[in-house]
């Protein structure tokens, strides 16, 4: 085993090689070297600040979507084929688990008209499900492997469109992805290092930004109950009744809207914000050229009507049609630039297909992530200085062997950290010193062995051979538990807990090799140089 | 140098005063958890909302808890930092509630501290609390009619610049005039006089956000026990397969020794469970576990070598061959954690804090309970095996005790 004392160097030589390459790769300048360290050894959001978010699509929102536009399509074509209704209802699912209860009540089909319903119903609308619950009435009930469809569509597009707010904002290296199991789990993980106005970028990605521009049939009206007393109670065929909110001195009002928008949000090409005439702040928008051409052959034709701005279901502003537009509209009313710019931020994004819940929120600021470093830094130093001393007072010349053991473990968790581009947290830092107790811990089992082989009257050589090979199990032992324990923290566990995990795991590897494997060598290069050593330094 | 050269305590002697203090230590741990109505839980096993904030001095609380109180529903808890390196800092807390109304506290707490304790009404900027984008957008303009000329890059690199010089300590976020930032490379009086007619500093700065809503808290409590449990399960089936299902044992109830003791010494000293926490009380059980199996081995090693020997004698001499490593260890991995109780800051508190009370505990537990309960259940497997077998072992016993010499002679 001595014999290949050059063979194990080698090994030694380029792992340290490998790993200070992983850690500060080819510097050229000082500059550089710093530049490769900061990208190489990724800091958590709790060291650099920023924010992590764990939100909830409401995919109730989208089933019912979904049964708002099969009712209407279902009320076109019963009307086309003559079969009479007396009314179709959907029932109002409120939360995520509610969502597959979502279910169609239709009332009042004449007797004699059902297969001509059930055909209709199997023809157009199979992704539901027929059930009669008398002989004129009957539920219909999403297909389940329509709804995980659905759901699962709406999951994703969220995703996209979050992805696409969030890459606007120019933040570096964002992180949007599906949390939990796709299909059942309905959250979405949000990591945004270095955001430094979580408040507010939590207000970007929860807009719906559901805009619309309908045509005005009637109002304003006072409240809804004056809207509805003058129409006779119900709504006139093909309308809606929206809100718009109040603003300066003007107190809020509704408005009857034609059902149909004439403009959607899928329609705009671009957004941006501006100001207008007073130096008031709106946001811009124009359409793509097929919805330019719809809405310049509308506004030819309705010179003199109005149109309604309809942002997530309230109206923005009310306007009369001067002339023929082509192809931009404008939305007023703005309180400041960085809400008018939020706004055709959210715009150009695209809208979410159905509204979202925050679940979780630990938003970082820089001042504490500095803080924090600091704090990790002075604390591992002060840590290892400690640590240092004591092996170089208790163990002399063999304290060397052990702090330069400690010295290439710390390199190679680094470069680890950096290869499996792993990120540092402040547990992860925590994760770092321990790995430091342990390394000490091999070496003081081992050192403590050579010792008693020494007492016991065995020469150097095989004193060393005794030591090493006497505490290999006992490491083994300490080792394999700790990992052991590992695994399950990291399969488990959840944020700061995996990333304390992940360092020990690493650290702990390291260690074997560092502590077992190069502190061997060592000894073997120095006591192969001379034969005759009376005394060891331990 | 050595501290420990062939010494030769007897341990086992003393195993009941230390067992019976262990037991003490439990029981007012323990206690101490019931008479305060449970753990303290930090937010993320509680849930709710929660907010640290640096003030620039003391916090004035009752001020913030008044402008609080009629801004959120339900109970707003306004808590100062214990220990004395952040007592200007504080953290303000709701209790928990379904997601949306905390998301609606959350952004009431931000809105009233900026209305209660900034200027919002001179139209000017927080610097202390403003966003890099927010900065570079207040400042592009006036910069360019004070004819103070920069490229955006500039623009960019110098506000950076200025908000990493607020947040790096000493000043920790909070800087207390604009003439501070002086300091920083590129600024000149023109740029500090732009900041001064577009920027005030309120006299806090809010260093983090935590939300944690019904959903989220339940998945992080299970997830949080669970780790525990599968941990120590898989620890305890790791050192059956290698020792004696005993050892296991042994070593597992003096895990759970450590844990207790530890937890209830949170209670005692009014401390937070957090989920970090959680962390360090299994690195303490890693470490404990450690500490045991060290001795283990040795006693597993010497049964080889000294098969005659009394297993009491047996452990007390395994104990004593480690100790030298045992005080080492425990002492160098004593000293990491030291420092990271003084120097880890606020953050690292709890899990630094669990680790000193830990380590302490972890070492003393290897020798005076996982030992112990090793013996006593070969004592008792050893006297039913005597009863079942009648008078014939007694005299191998006896012929034990004069062979005991000799061997440990070649055992030395």
């Amino acid at each position: 085993m001595r014999k290949n004392v050059t063979g194990r160097t080698i090994v030694i030589i380029v792992t340290i090689l490998v790993c200070v390459f992983g850690i500060i790769g080819f510097p050229k300048s000082k500059d550089a070297l710093v530049d490769n360290v900061r990208r190489n050894i990724r800091l958590g959001l709790d060291l650099k600040g920023g924010s992590h978010l764990v939100l909830q699509v409401k995919v109730q929102d989208a089933v019912k979507a979904e049964a708002e536009q099969t009712m209407e399509r279902m009320k076109d074509e019963m009307r086309k084929q003559s079969i009479d209704y007396a009314s179709i209802d959907r029932n109002d699912p409120n939360t995520v688990e509610d969502a597959d209860k979502i279910e169609i009540d239709v009332k009042g089909v004449p007797p004699a008209k059902t297969t001509a319903f059930r055909n209709l119903i199997n023809e157009h609308f199979s992704q539901w499900i027929l059930t009669p619950v008398s002989s004129t009435d009957y539920r219909m009930t999403l297909r389940p492997t329509e709804l995980v469809t659905l759901k699962r569509d709406t999951v994703d597009r969220s995703i996209q469109t979050i992805s696409n707010r969030i890459n606007q904002l120019g933040l570096t290296e964002p992180t949007v992805q599906q949390y939990g199991e796709s299909g059942t789990q309905f959250e979405i993980l949000v990591e945004l290092p270095g955001v430094d106005d979580p408040a507010r970028v939590k207000e970007i990605m929860q807009t719906t930004a559901q805009l619309e521009i309908d045509d005005v049939k009637e109002g304003p009206f006072v409240s809804r109950e004056a809207a509805l007393s003058q129409k006779g109670g119900i709504l006139p065929l093909n309308t809606k009744l929206k809100h718009e909110p109040s603003h300066g001195d003007r107190g809020e009002s509704w408005y009857l809207l034609g059902k149909t928008p004439i403009v959607r949000g899928t329609d705009l090409r671009n957004a941006r914000a501006g100001q207008d005439e007073f130096r008031k702040w709106e946001t811009n928008f124009t359409l793509s050229p097929d919805a330019g051409k719809r809405f310049a052959r509308f506004t030819e034709s309705n010179i003199g009507n109005r149109l309604a701005v309809v942002m997530d279901d309230q109206i923005r502003s009310v306007a009369t049609i001067q002339a023929r537009i082509e192809d931009s509209g404008r939305i007023t009313n703005i309180g400041s630039e960085q809400e008018a710019s939020d706004l055709a931020l959210v715009l150009r994004a695209g809208a979410l297909p159905a509204g979202i819940d925050f679940l979780y929120e630990n938003s970082v600021g820089p001042s504490l992530g500095a803080d924090s470093i600091h704090a990790g830094i002075v604390a591992g130093l002060a840590g290892l200085a400690a640590v240092i001393v004591v092996m170089l007072v208790y163990y002399k010349r063999s304290g060397v062997n052990a702090v330069l053991a400690l010295a290439l473990n710390t390199v190679i968790l680094l470069a680890a950290l950096s290869y499996f581009k792993a990120v540092l947290t402040l547990p992860g830092i925590a994760g770092v010193i321990l790995t430091i107790g342990m390394a000490v811990d091999s070496n003081v089992l081992i050192f403590e062995r050579i010792r008693e082989e020494l007492r016991a009257g065995k020469a150097i050589v095989s004193a060393v051979d005794a030591g090493f090979s006497k505490a290999w199990w006992t490491i083994v032992d300490t080792h394999v538990t700790t990992v052991v324990s590992c695994a399950f923290l990291f399969i488990f566990g959840e944020g700061p807990v995996r990333g304390f995990a992940v360092t020990l795991t690493i650290g702990l590897i390291a260690n074997v090799f560092t502590a077992v494997f190069v502190s061997k060598v060592i000894f073997d290069y120095e006591l192969s140089g001379r034969r005759q050593l009376a005394e060891l330094s331990i | 140098m050595q501290i420990f050269k062939n010494t030769n305590f007897d341990f086992l002697r003393y195993k009941w005063p230390f067992i019976g203090a262990s037991l003490v230590l439990s029981v007012a741990g323990i206690t101490s958890i019931i008479f305060h109505g449970g753990l303290k839980y930090g937010i993320d096993f509680k849930e709710g909302t929660q907010m640290t904030v640096k003030w620039n001095g003391a916090p004035p609380q009752n001020k913030i808890r008044a402008a609080l109180s009629s801004k959120i529903r339900g109970e707003v808890s306004v808590q100062p930092f214990t220990d004395i390196a952040s007592k200007d800092q504080l953290v303000i807390g709701t209790e928990k509630m379904p997601e949306q109304q905390m998301n609606a506290a959350r952004k009431a707490m931000q809105e009233t501290l900026e209305n209660t304790f900034g200027q919002p009404q001179s139209g000017k900027l927080d610097f202390n609390n403003a966003g890099l984008s927010e900065l570079i957008d207040r400042i592009t303009v006036p910069l360019q009619q004070a004819n103070v000329q920069l490229s955006d890059q500039q623009l960019r690199q110098l506000a950076s610049d200025m908000l990493t010089f607020k947040n790096t300590p000493p000043r920790s976020g909070i800087i207390t005039g604009f003439d501070q930032l002086t300091a920083v490379p590129g600024v000149n009086s023109a740029i500090i006089g732009v900041l001064k007619q577009q920027c005030y500093l309120a006299p806090f700065s809010i260093r983090d956000v935590v939300m944690v809503g019904p959903k989220v808290g339940a998945e992080l409590r299970t997830k949080a026990v669970l780790a525990t449990l599968y941990a120590l399960g898989g620890m305890l089936v790791y050192i059956a397969f290698r020792f004696e299902w005993i050892y296991g044992v042994a070593a597992v109830v003096a895990c759970f020794h450590d844990t207790i003791i530890t937890i209830g010494l949170f209670s005692l000293f009014n401390k937070e469970i957090t989920l970090t926490v959680i962390a360090a009380l299994l690195t303490l059980v890693g470490y404990s576990m450690n500490d045991t199996i060290v001795i283990f081995d040795r006693i597993r090693e010497n049964l080889k070598i000294l098969r005659r020997e009394p297993l009491e004698s047996l452990i007390n001499k395994s104990v004593n061959q480690t100790l030298s490593r045992t005080v080492m260890t425990s002492g160098l991995t004593f000293l990491t954690v030291i420092a990271l109780f003084l120097f880890g800051g606020p953050v690292l508190h709890g899990f630094s804090f669990a680790l000193v009370v830990g380590i302490m505990i972890g070492t003393y537990s290897s020798v005076f309970v996982a030992s112990p309960i090793v013996l006593f259940w070969h004592n008792w497997a050893d006297s039913r095996k005597r009863m079942v077998a009648g008078p014939v072992s007694a005299p191998a016993v006896a012929k034990a005790q004069p062979v005991r010499k000799g061997t440990t002679k070649v055992g030395r």
